[in-house]
């Protein structure tokens, strides 16, 4: 058996060699803080400087545009808050169905504080309705967020669009790129986005460190007050390891964009046809054109997520479900269910992300073992393509079978 | 979500007695594709009324499954009186305990057990539910079935309620209604801000409405009471016609493909206009 096939790297990556050698000096030895006046302190500083340059440079951004962070979740809290803090006359946002819950929860607090909330709805691929978005756009609009790519099925949304009609009606545009940072190249400079969250740990960078991108030119309101760091617009005594880290972890996604494009594209495929090839009803959610390198979203129809997770996790192969039973909550995937994938799938959808770091080895071993945990659930199911879902909904909620092709 | 005992986990990889009755002598299926979970239980009972044999098939999780291989053990052999007095609680310390937030895997054993054993003795429907008023519309639970949990697992908050039965894990809207339930059945108050349904006066009598004011009432009963549940699940509901006591409606977004859609239109989109505007209204949806 083969232990440890990490195909959950949507959720959080591997640390690289490269960034923790580079990290652990700072954790030892180099522990100044780079706000004293000693050599200690200046050391650190310098290194500051040089993990923001780098970060800039994976971006296409200048330096001094990027603020540090905790991670995707500040980032995007600071972005939306500085948004709605600076132009308190207008109280209408526009986001999407199919948000992080980074955005999504941020957006429905403000909604419950009394602001009008626009959820651009998707299609069955999960991509935005443009007509939508556009035709929400008021004078009263405060921002728009939309995430550059969706974490649970991968679909990357046109962005640079977006932007670009956003802007033309003057309204502050974020993005969560949280995402699509190190798995497709970013180039802000040529893209009229104002804000831009990404996160550490999703680029084999470490936990606990992220960035807001600021354009220049944009204001921006802090959500702490404290010292100057950051230009006080994050105060708050520098994560340096984590600084560091970030900017080793920049580097090295510089350097491997184009593997994670070509390399790690090509894995997902062989994963994903083989997939829908040895596994009878078996169905890809979300665009596949415009999609991640790295990621596939598969239901495994009339069986259930989490059930699959734990088989799967026998065999050392950890992936993630949207399935009701492993959101934490009761309800399943919100983003397949705005997409409007039917009951049958939606429990049994399993998400595999992958990066540079898995082998066709492991993949290979992957579509060996699985379509006996598929076959082995679906005994046990007594859900199947002959009885489909009429089955087991009361008689007095009998679903209506003609709707499904409406 | 992994903290599952020994007993779940040895349960679930090794299921025991799956597989189907050919001639059953009695079936209870509960649960549904929608929700999450849904089990089906076949028995094979003798003259003497014991339990000769138990096979089940089962959509669900980890525990899910776990819960009806467990229940499978525990009534095989037994007489239907005996089995009849298994309660979750005995399902779940059987498995070595559920987490909290799995304990509604324990409720669907047990009453696919009673829907079982009601359908051996009076042949009723193997998927009959009790009748009574839906609280829960998003899982579709009844208030009689949420007093029983409340009653026979002691559950003094709606988060319980929503672990042991799922009532109020969806769009919270019935939040209010659970506290309620719970109140009533223990005697105390759960909630300052609750809204105490079921202590309500009854509505006065309503004075004949004319067309216009009705028509109004239904456009505002559905933009205010139906409307913002829907939407909230990527859904939508518009009003087409109103002809006489009959209210045309049709369903956008999501709702316009979903399976309850029917179950909508009648408990949530009808009940509603029948409690804001009247009891004569009778919905139906454009076709």
């Amino acid at each position: 058996m083969m232990k440890n096939v990490y195909l959950d790297n949507n959720a959080t990556t591997q640390l690289a060699p490269e960034v923790l050698e580079e990290m652990t000096p700072y954790l030892t030895n180099l522990y100044g803080n780079a706000s004293s006046m000693h050599t200690f302190g200046g050391q650190i500083g310098r290194k500051i400087i040089e993990a923001r340059e780098k970060a800039a440079q994976l971006l296409g951004c200048s330096p001094e545009e990027l603020i540090f962070t905790s991670g995707g979740t500040e980032s995007d809290n600071l972005a939306i808050h500085s948004a709605l803090e600076l132009n308190p006359d207008k109280r209408h946002i526009i986001t999407s169905r199919v948000e992080h819950p980074a955005v999504r929860a941020v957006c429905r607090y403000y909604q419950r504080k009394g602001y009008r909330l626009t959820e651009v709805a998707v299609d069955t691929r999960g991509q935005l309705d443009l007509e939508q978005l556009i035709g929400a756009l008021d004078e009263k609009t405060a921002m728009v967020s939309i995430m550059f790519a969706n974490n649970e099925t991968g679909v990357i949304y046109p962005i640079d669009k977006i932007a670009r009609i956003v802007k033309s009606k003057g309204v502050l545009f974020h993005t969560d790129a949280v995402q699509a940072v190190g798995k497709i190249p970013l180039n802000l400079a040529a893209t009229p986005i104002d804000m831009l969250s990404l996160s550490g740990h999703k680029l084999h960078g470490p936990k606990g460190i992220g960035m807001l991108y600021v354009r220049r030119g944009t204001p921006m309101a802090p959500m702490f007050y404290g010292g100057h760091q950051e230009h006080s617009r994050r105060p708050g005594t520098e994560n340096v390891p984590g600084i560091v880290g970030l900017g080793k972890a920049c580097e090295l996604a510089m350097e491997h964009v184009e593997k994670e494009n070509i390399y790690v594209r090509e894995l997902r495929d062989r994963l994903e046809t083989n997939l829908l090839q040895n596994c009878p009803n078996t169905r890809v959610n979300g665009d596949t054109i415009c999609r991640l390198p790295n990621t596939t979203n598969i239901s495994f129809e009339y069986i259930e997520g989490e059930a699959i997770l734990l088989l799967l996790d026998q065999l050392g192969i950890a992936a993630s479900s949207g399935s009701a039973c492993t959101s934490g909550s009761l309800e399943p995937s919100h983003v397949l269910r705005a997409m409007g994938v039917p009951f049958t799938a939606v429990h049994g959808s399993i998400r595999f992300s992958l990066s540079r770091y898995n082998t066709q080895q492991e993949i290979d071993y992957v579509i060996r073992e699985l379509p006996a945990v598929i076959s082995r659930l679906r005994k046990i199911s007594m859900f199947s393509p002959a009885r489909g879902v009429d089955v087991g909904i009361p008689a007095e909620r009998k679903p209506r079978l003609d709707v499904a092709g409406k | 979500m992994w903290d599952y005992t020994d007993e779940v986990k040895e349960h679930f990889f090794n299921p025991r007695n799956v597989g189907e009755i050919e001639n059953p002598d009695a079936v209870g299926e509960v649960g549904s594709m929608a929700c999450g979970d849904a089990l089906k239980l076949m028995l094979s009972i003798d003259g003497d009324g014991k339990i000769t044999d138990v096979k089940y098939q089962t959509f669900g999780c980890g525990s899910a499954i776990a819960a009806a291989s467990a229940l499978s053990e525990m009534i095989m052999g037994k007489t239907v009186d005996e089995a009849e007095k298994i309660t979750n609680n005995d399902i779940a310390d059987f498995l070595g305990g559920l987490p909290e937030q799995k304990m509604h895997c324990s409720v669907l054993g047990r009453e696919a057990l009673e829907a079982a054993l009601n359908n051996y003795r009076t042949g009723a429907d193997p998927d009959q539910k009790e009748k009574g008023t839906v609280v829960c519309t998003c899982f579709g639970i009844t208030e009689k079935e949420i007093r029983r949990v409340v009653t026979e697992d002691n559950l003094h908050t709606v988060e319980q309620v929503t672990n042991y039965c799922k009532a109020g894990g969806g769009c919270q809207g019935c939040h209010p209604d659970i506290e309620a339930i719970i109140e009533d059945v223990h005697g105390v108050k759960v909630s300052e801000n609750g809204k105490l349904r079921m202590e309500e006066e009854p509505p006065p009598a309503k004075k004949p409405l004319t067309n216009i004011q009705k028509i109004q009432m239904i456009q505002q009963t559905l933009d205010q009471q139906v409307r913002p549940a829907l939407q909230a699940d990527g859904g939508d509901v518009e009003l087409i016609d109103v002809d006489g006591n009959n209210v045309t409606v049709s369903f956008r977004g999501m709702c316009a493909q979903c399976n309850l859609a029917e179950f909508t239109l009648s408990d949530v989109v009808q009940a509603k206009l029948r409690e804001f505007v009247s009891e004569e209204l009778t919905v139906q949806e454009q076709v």
